[in-house]
């Protein structure tokens, strides 16, 4: 495992990016080669329909939202929830979503936004700026701030977050926005790929001779460095903005003020008082649906630089 | 500045968060769990007051009927879930990798998909789709004359451990199709030329080829399920079988915030974090292990 790792990150995976794409298309002509050679129709037919029925599995709850956000209250239980209802009233729910407690939801979507955004910018740079300290200098102590923080990846996030609440509250800023935001600044995991990602792509002969030229140690960084990460530098900021967006346990032990909630936790917060009000239903299928589509969109837009992250992420271990 | 602080000053700002949120507070968790502590004030606000307890606390929790229970049902779903998800993913990947498939790159987004919908408003998705009534599942079903209850206390485990597979079986497979990705080309010219078939293709190739991968993937599984926690609390309300001790984190929190016996959360919090540490290096044991063997 660690030579074929080495050998990997010898090379300049920026160039190896490039390289990336002969070998593809490649196994492009040789799957091709092989669908003229013997490729068999059933086959074909068979393998897609297995794919088919399994996409319909990821797509079902999706579907739903869709078709339940456009239903009234008693359509949501009166009717199959397969299909639409006898009223189409999407616009009035989004209405409805928008402007419920005084407009509530908009907000915590521009917490979220808020959370997720300079959570995500920020530990994307500290992460980076640490991983090429520790990629391209030697110094004393080096080994130990490694072991130190695979020591703290291992430990589950989530054992953190009681003694973080009793920290935070001795200091009195529970229940404020750093409460949530400060602990999303730190990613271990960008720590290590950019540090992988430096040794192989920030050669030593550049810094040199940006040090022959009287370039300092931290303009050496942002301007000579900086540029040559930048493809590990989106991977870490688009998985460090989906694990904020995503977290529910930090806003729930910290957060006590609505006002403050980002979206996860205003929605379960709508969906724990359909027991009373069954109107909810209806406000909770909406925001869903309102929260689902831009991360979706996100998602398929951007899903070819996770991949290449993630390739980043399974060389590492 | 030379070389010398260099380092040092890039390594500051990541230092100074990483030791405040993650060192500070697992060294405070381990202090708690060896104190019985005294909370005043409804959250702790008005201070605590510490006694040094010993291994009181750690006795009490496994000792603690329902947090045994708890661990032994995140095995149990562990055990069930991580093969179900990780044995799915690869097969999924090895497929989308065939030359048979149509369509690869829609496939592959639509697995993926679920990855950015959060937890939460996954749970709530898939919850509304559990509910009888509102559930156009339990019609079908109830059509064929299957009567599930999908939040029934036995049933419910099994109904969380759906919506964790939908979220990360799309993720782990991305992570195996990009090791099956960096498989040599000239592996599969060879086996062309001996005739091997897909199917021996995949067993004495591809495999072999991602252990890696399925490493990686198995370990944050392993980790993931002693960390259930969204799942299960959103659902709490909806299904009897949930209690508020249903799962190892779900138990820390009730001591913490609803029982406020904060020594007991935190023994609890540093036996979670503990098991997920060795179960994630008894993994790798194994993993190397095998690898020798070979």
């Amino acid at each position: 495992m660690t030579t074929s790792n080495d050998t990997q990150h010898r090379q300049d995976p920026v160039a190896g990016r490039r390289k990336a794409t002969p070998p593809r298309a490649r196994e492009g002509d040789g799957r091709a080669g092989t669908r003229d050679a013997g490729r068999k129709p059933t086959t074909t037919i068979l393998v897609t329909a297995i794919l088919a029925v399994v996409a319909i599995y990821f797509l079902v709850p999706v579907y739903w939202v869709v078709i339940n956000a456009t239903k009234s209250t008693e359509d949501l239980f009166g009717t199959s929830g397969f299909w639409f209802g006898e009223s189409f009233q999407l616009w009035e729910n989004i209405k409805a979503v928008l402007s419920a407690n005084g407009g509530i939801f908009p907000r915590w979507a521009v917490n979220s936004v808020l959370y997720a955004g300079v959570g995500s910018v920020l530990a994307t740079y500290f992460a980076v700026a640490a991983g090429y300290a520790l990629a391209k200098y030697r110094f004393p102590g080096r080994r130990f701030v490694y072991v130190l923080v695979l020591g703290g990846v291992l430990v589950p996030g989530t054992a953190v977050a009681l003694p973080l609440f009793f920290l935070f509250s001795s200091i009195g800023i529970t229940n404020t926005y750093w409460s949530v935001l400060i602990p999303s600044l730190v990613s271990p995991f960008g720590l290590f790929l950019a540090s992988i990602y430096a040794s192989a792509a920030v050669p030593d002969e550049l810094l040199e001779a940006g040090r022959i030229d009287g370039v300092g140690e931290l303009g050496l960084f942002h301007r000579l460095a900086l540029p040559q990460l930048t493809p590990a530098i989106v991977t870490i900021v688009l998985f460090q903005f989906v694990a904020i967006w995503n977290n529910y346990m930090l806003p729930l032990v910290m957060l006590a003020d609505e006002k403050l909630y980002p979206i996860t936790l205003g929605l379960d917060n709508w969906r724990a008082q359909t027991d009373r009000l069954p109107e909810f239903y209806q406000l909770t299928t909406g925001g869903a649906l309102l929260s689902v589509i831009p991360l979706a969109i996100l998602i398929l837009v951007l899903q070819r630089f996770w991949r290449g992250g993630l390739t980043e992420g399974s060389i590492k271990g | 500045m030379r070389s010398r602080s260099a380092p040092w000053v890039l390594l500051a700002p990541f230092l100074v968060v990483f030791i405040g949120t993650m060192i500070v507070p697992i060294v405070m968790a381990i202090g708690y769990s060896f104190s019985s502590v005294e909370r005043s004030g409804l959250l702790g606000e008005g201070g605590l007051t510490n006694s040094f307890a010993g291994f009181e606390n750690y006795v009490k929790a496994l000792s603690n009927a329902n947090f045994v229970e708890s661990i032994g049902r995140m095995v149990l779903f562990g055990i069930v879930q991580v093969t179900v998800m990780i044995v799915a993913a690869t097969v999924l990947a090895l497929l989308l990798e065939t030359a048979n498939a149509k369509w690869p790159g829609f496939f592959r987004a639509t697995y993926f998909l679920p990855y950015g919908i959060p937890g939460v408003i996954a749970t709530i998705l898939w919850s509304f789709l559990y509910i009888p009534g509102l559930s156009p599942i339990v019609d079908v079903l109830g059509w064929v004359g299957l009567e599930i209850d999908f939040l029934g206390p036995n049933m419910v485990l099994w109904s969380i451990a759906n919506i964790v597979t939908w979220t990360y079986t799309g993720y782990n497979m991305l992570i195996i199709i990009a090791q099956l990705k960096a498989i040599p080309g000239e592996l599969y010219e060879a086996a062309k030329i001996d005739g091997a078939s897909g199917f021996k293709v995949a067993m004495a190739i591809q495999l072999p080829l991602i252990r890696p991968a399925l490493m990686l993937t198995i370990i944050f599984s392993i980790i993931g399920t002693l960390q259930l926690f969204a799942e299960p609390r959103l659902m709490q309300t909806m299904s009897a079988g949930i209690t508020s001790e249903y799962t190892p984190n779900m138990s820390a929190y009730a001591f913490a915030f609803q029982y406020n016996d904060v020594g007991m959360a935190a023994a609890q919090a540093v036996i979670i974090a503990v098991s997920a540490f060795l179960l994630s290096a008894v993994a790798l044991g194994i993993s190397s292990w095998t690898e020798k063997r070979r």
